[in-house]
């Protein structure tokens, strides 16, 4: 078909700083977005995803200044999530130079937004973020449904059913996170992902398990993403990206090299 | 003397990363996002970016009365047309129930069709987002130093399908094989975005920016 799969790295980003410690050799400052997107883009990344968990507003406009540096000299897809909830917000950040913004909690709430957003700027640059656990008992055929505030609270909103809604509403493409596997490093839920990418005829991006990189291989053949996402794999040092894509078109996914 | 790049601003969308771009790979040469006329007349080169809908792009090109400038640059000086950029220049699009476009080369606007295959017993994802190969279908001083069948990055529902066929520069397969590249002259026109392509995005760039037609 020609479109590679893409490798994401994901980097969360506290009042400027991104947090959970990037481990590279040779880097002056762990902590600097802008270096350590510098090095993502040399070993190969496809985009990169900031994730802002700045907790206090008052800190909220030092993402803007993130997204300008790392735009500034980092020539690749960007994009960032994490406290997009107005309009304002979504221009705020394309202005300062990201390409997509994530919406999650916020789509919850009003969903109307995300078509607002879509309407306003393209569907290219609107991602959903739908944060999904399993909640079938054993036995049961699997459901999954949606939860908010990084995973805390339940909505009782099907996650299969809320992708589609939220592709027709006009969202450009789909980040899910298995709420059960994030952080486990045990791989994908594939059968979410294979459920939301067969209800979508959007692009999906799995996230959320990862831990080796059979799982990245697995995500696009059993989950059917077009992309994987993964934070602690790459910043501790575990794997480059470009080992990543060597094992990836080793096992005859086509990715870009 | 250093070269004064115009990259055409018509209020549709981010040109901070298009404009970034061009300024690294030229350095000491001045670039400026503007839709002023007489900037653009002084220019000697412009960039015409875009993304959005094919309808609110060309209102948007009404709004700033950017029309005329347009047509006068493709004339007259070295011109790149990036993603919208490339589609308006045509003349129809399928887009918005059909909108009427530039006209400035010949051919329409298509959408991709949703009932393609996509691989892995799922159909084809629109929009085409990503990085997909580019064919050189022909030597062109833009390809310089970028191997042929190169990936670039996509975003776009929407292809262009030029009447003659010896417009075409690249050609990229997503379900249909389409051009993503097309050239004429002075015109050099893409439908992915050099600005967010890595390495050959940046050597896309540098080439036009010593592009000497």
């Amino acid at each position: 078909m020609g479109l590679a799969k893409r490798i994401i790295p994901c980097l969360d980003v506290d009042a400027g700083r991104v947090v959970k410690g990037v481990k590279f050799v040779e880097i002056r400052d762990a902590g600097d977005p802008v270096e350590i997107a510098r090095r993502y883009n040399q070993e190969g990344a496809d985009e990169i995803t900031f994730l802002d968990i700045t907790a206090s507003s008052d800190e909220r406009e030092t993402m803007v200044h993130v997204v300008e540096q790392v735009a500034s000299e980092v020539f690749i897809p960007l994009t960032v999530g994490g406290g997009i909830r107005t309009v304002e917000d979504v221009r705020r950040m394309l202005m300062a130079g990201a390409d997509k913004v994530a919406i999650n909690t916020a789509a919850v709430f009003n969903p109307g937004f995300v078509r607002e957003a879509a309407d306003r700027f393209g569907s290219q640059c609107i991602v959903v973020a739908i944060d999904a656990k399993r909640v079938n008992g054993e036995g049961e055929p699997p459901r999954w449904e949606i939860f908010t505030h990084g995973g805390r609270k339940a909505t009782g909103i099907d996650a299969v059913e809320w992708a589609r809604r939220m592709a027709d509403y006009g969202a450009g493409e789909i980040l899910l996170t298995s709420m059960d596997r994030d952080g486990t490093k045990i791989g994908f839920d594939n059968r979410l992902n294979r459920a939301v990418a067969e209800a979508v005829p959007i692009p999906l991006i799995a996230s959320g398990g990862v831990g080796n990189l059979q799982h990245l291989v697995e995500g696009i053949t059993e989950g059917g993403a077009d992309a994987v996402l993964a934070a602690s794999i790459f910043h501790f040092g575990e794997y480059s990206v470009g080992e990543a894509k060597r094992y990836m078109a080793e096992h005859g996914i086509e990715v870009r090299q | 003397m250093n070269q004064k790049i115009a990259v055409l601003d018509y209020g549709m969308g981010n040109l901070r990363s298009v404009s970034k771009a061009i300024e690294q790979v030229a350095p000491g040469a001045e670039v400026r996002v503007t839709d002023d006329h007489d900037w653009i007349r002084r220019a000697d080169r412009v960039v015409f970016p875009g993304q959005g809908a094919a309808r609110d792009c060309m209102a948007a090109i009404g709004r700033h009365h950017l029309n005329q400038a347009i047509r006068e640059a493709v004339e007259e000086k070295p011109f790149l047309g990036i993603c919208m950029g490339l589609q308006v220049l045509m003349e129809f699009s399928e887009e918005n129930e059909g909108t009427e476009l530039l006209g400035i080369l010949p051919g329409r606007v298509i959408r991709f069709s949703g009932e393609m295959p996509g691989g892995r017993g799922l159909p084809l994802k629109i929009p085409h987002m990503g990085w997909s190969r580019v064919e050189q279908a022909r030597p062109h001083p833009l390809w310089e130093g970028i191997e042929d069948g190169s990936r670039f990055y996509f975003v776009h529902s929407y292809h262009v399908a030029p009447e003659d066929e010896g417009l075409v520069a690249g050609v990229t397969e997503y379900g249909v094989r389409f051009a993503s590249a097309l050239a004429r002259d002075n015109l050099f026109a893409v439908q992915f975005h050099p600005e967010k392509s890595a390495d050959a995005g940046l050597r896309l760039l540098e080439n036009f920016v010593r592009w000497m037609p």
